[in-house]
């Protein structure tokens, strides 16, 4: 849930990326990290990581200026993805007010991706909810891959598999280099701190 | 769902925290969001991030909340966390809020425990009631 401060005029926004497990969401925090300077960023803080897996959630502050007068703060969390986590999946789900879902373009992950995105609309139902009013924004993570003998599954099978129904702005990336990172990070925050200001304007 | 506090619920807030808390000797004190958001900080964060602290006591309590409903608990009112030299203490404030108290091996725990008690009731109406 966001928060409001009108001594300071500011408000905190929750961003999580979600998506199946090692397709590249730690990734991407990572890389905001290391790119951004530390008037913007905060302490990047990442929980029991066994090898690079993300048991608890990853979460990165930020400050990303002004809009209308209003200072915007926003927490991004990253979930772990493996299926067994789901518990903690919700822990960090809540109170969500934005969604970025990194899915794995690798080929061998398509079932993945589409269980995961399921798995995400299931979690939010039990939030009350509904993903299709939530801000959700789709990246096509590992883009780099195209061209080497890995197989990959194309940007219109994805959006196919995945976007068919939601009609979400969706972007390709690269979160190992950058590709798509900040482009990803700029929609999901216009698109949550617009849709937290119109659920304020209605109350 | 979401909070909006005005600067005069701001203030009470810190006013709360400090006469209640600072006063009876805690070095610092934040009223988080169980989402994670840090909604007031008032005493000593000189190294301390508080950011972090804030997103990591949602988290921790959250997982505990998980845990008393293994044992059939609907979820645990406070938290105490023992170091060498600094303790924390959380308690729950209404269903959204934690209180997260940080406190020398020179403040007893029964004092913040009351304390904390006290702050709590005051801060729930402030907060838009037990919700
Ligand atoms: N080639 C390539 N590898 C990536 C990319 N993003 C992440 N990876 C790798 O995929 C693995 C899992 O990434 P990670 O961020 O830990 O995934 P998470 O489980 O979603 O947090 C790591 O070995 C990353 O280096 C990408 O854009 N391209
Ligand atoms: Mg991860």
């Amino acid at each position: 849930m966001s928060f409001i401060d009108l001594s300071k005029n500011e408000v905190q926004c929750k961003i999580v990326y979600y998506g199946p497990g090692r397709g590249g969401k730690t990734t991407n925090l990572l890389y905001l990290h290391q790119a951004m300077t530390e008037a913007v960023r905060g302490k990047m803080v990442t929980i029991d990581t066994k090898g690079d897996r993300t048991l608890f959630f990853d979460f990165l502050p930020l400050a990303l200026g002004k809009i209308q007068g209003l200072s915007i703060k926003i927490q991004l969390y990253t979930v772990p993805g493996q299926v067994m986590y789901n518990a903690t999946r919700k822990l960090v789900l809540k109170g969500v007010d934005g969604i970025v879902f990194v899915a794995d373009s690798l080929k061998v992950q398509k079932e993945k991706n589409v269980e995961s995105l399921e798995n995400l609309r299931q979690n939010l139902a039990e939030d009350n909810l509904d993903i299709k009013e939530v801000p959700l924004v789709l990246q096509f993570n590992k883009r780099d891959l195209g061209g080497s003998n890995i197989p990959i599954l194309t940007v219109e099978e994805m959006e196919e598999d995945m976007n068919s129904e939601l009609q979400v702005p969706w972007f390709s990336g690269s979160a190992l280099k950058g590709d798509g990172v900040f482009e990803t990070l700029r929609e999901i925050s216009k698109r949550t701190v617009k849709y937290v200001s119109r659920k304020l304007l209605s109350r | 769902m979401d909070l909006v506090l005005s600067k005069e619920a701001i203030d009470n807030i810190i006013n709360v925290l400090d006469e209640d808390l600072l006063r009876g000797g805690a070095d610092c004190v934040l009223l988080v969001d169980r989402s994670g958001n840090l909604i007031v900080n008032r005493g000593d964060p000189a190294n301390l991030d508080v950011v972090a602290l804030a997103a990591l006591s949602a988290a921790n309590f959250g997982a505990t909340a998980e845990i008393a409903k293994l044992i059939g608990e609907d979820d645990f009112a406070l938290l105490f966390h023992k170091g060498k030299n600094e303790n924390i203490h959380f308690t729950k404030v209404g269903k959204g809020f934690i209180l997260i108290t940080l406190f020398g091996k020179e403040v007893s725990l029964g004092l913040i425990r009351l304390n904390t008690a006290k702050v709590t009731e005051t801060l729930i109406p402030i907060l838009g009631g037990e919700q």
